[in-house]
C-alpha cells in the first residue's frame, strides 16, 4: 500500500515537473538568468507548490501517524550548519551550470534524453562520492556524522 | 533586468506547481515522509531492510510520468543546449551538493518552505543565489 502510494506520487510529482516546464532544462536556465532575458514561470511553479503543500504540512503537523497508519517522520532539525550551507552552494552551481536539479534528472531519463541519462549518471556519482567520504569518516574515530534527511 | 514576456508561462508555471505540491501532499498524507527526490534517490545507495521499495516506487513514478504522458500526448519541449562535459561535471556537484546539504528543491524548496523549516528556507536562498550566480558567469562573463 505505501509503495502503491509512493509511486502515486512520484508520477503525480513528475506530471507536475512536466506541465511546470521544469523538465525543461533550458526554461530553468532562463527563469536562473536574471541578467538576459528573465522568465519568471518558475517562481509561480514555487507559488503554486508551496500554496497546496503548506495545506497539507499543517494537516500532518499535530499528527503522528498518516491516513494509510504510517508514522510521520519529519526532519526536526533547525540546525543551519556548515554543511548544510556548503552542500547547498555546490548543489546550486551544478543547478546553474544545467538547468537540472534531481528530480527533472529522472523525468528528463524517462522521456529518453541522452543528455539526460549523462547527467543522472554523474549524479549518481556524485551520491557514491558523497556515501564514500561518510563512510570514511564513519569509520574514523571522532564525532559521530550527523545524518542527513 | 528584462522580462521576457514571450517565454512567461504564468497558467501551467502555477497549475504545475499546484501538481507538485500535490504530489508532496499526497506523500506526506499517506506515507508521512519529504517527498525530497535527492534523499529519497541517495538512501538507495545504503539500502536498509524495509527501507528500499518505497524508494524505488516513488522514482519509477517520476521516470514513468513522461512514459504515460508520450502514450497519450507529444511531451512538452525539452531542450538541452548544455554540452555533455558541462553535463556531467554539473551532475556530479548536484550529487555531492544535495547529499551534504540534506535535500534540493523538492525536499528543501518544496516541501521545507511549506513547513516553514528554518534549514530548508535557509538551503533554498543559498542554492538559488548560487544557481542565480552560476548563470550570470557562465552566460554573461565567460560566454562574452
Amino acid at each position: 500500500m505505501y509503495t502503491a502510494a509512493s509511486f502515486a506520487a512520484g508520477f503525480v510529482f513528475g506530471l507536475g515537473l512536466l506541465v511546470a516546464g521544469m523538465a525543461n532544462p533550458a526554461k530553468v536556465l532562463g527563469f536562473l538568468d536574471l541578467a538576459g532575458a528573465w522568465d519568471p514561470s518558475l517562481a509561480l511553479v514555487m507559488a503554486g507548490a508551496v500554496a497546496v503543500g503548506a495545506a497539507a504540512f499543517a494537516f500532518v503537523k499535530n499528527r503522528t501517524h498518516t491516513l494509510l497508519g504510517a508514522p510521520v517522520l519529519l526532519p526536526s532539525s533547525r540546525r543551519i550548519d556548515r554543511r548544510l550551507v556548503l552542500g547547498s552552494l555546490v548543489f546550486g552551481v551544478g543547478w546553474g551550470l544545467a538547468g537540472i536539479c534531481p528530480g527533472p534528472a529522472l523525468v528528463l531519463t524517462g522521456t529518453g534524453s541522452a543528455k539526460g541519462l549523462v547527467f543522472l549518471a554523474a549524479m549518481i556519482a556524485g551520491n557514491g562520492v558523497f556515501e564514500f567520504f561518510e563512510s570514511r569518516k564513519r569509520a574514523a574515530p571522532g564525532p559521530a556524522p550527523m545524518r542527513s534527511s | 533586468m528584462s522580462i521576457a514576456w514571450n517565454a512567461f508561462t504564468p497558467a501551467s508555471a502555477l497549475i504545475g506547481g499546484a501538481i507538485i505540491g500535490a504530489a508532496a501532499a499526497l506523500f506526506v498524507v499517506l506515507n508521512g515522509r519529504i517527498a525530497g527526490v535527492s534523499g529519497i534517490l541517495g538512501g538507495l545507495a545504503r539500502p536498509q531492510a524495509g527501507d528500499v521499495s518505497w524508494r524505488i516506487a516513488f522514482v519509477a513514478g517520476l521516470v514513468a510520468a513522461p512514459l504515460a504522458w508520450g502514450l497519450l500526448a507529444a511531451l512538452p519541449e525539452i531542450r538541452i543546449d548544455t554540452s555533455v562535459p558541462v553535463l556531467a561535471a554539473a551532475g556530479l556537484l548536484v550529487g555531492i551538493g544535495t547529499r551534504y546539504g540534506g535535500g534540493c528543491t523538492s525536499g528543501h524548496g518544496v516541501c521545507g518552505v511549506s513547513r516553514l523549516s528554518p534549514r530548508s528556507i535557509a538551503a533554498t536562498l543559498v542554492f538559488m543565489a548560487a544557481g542565480f550566480a552560476t548563470v550570470y558567469v557562465a552566460r554573461h562573463l565567460i560566454a562574452q
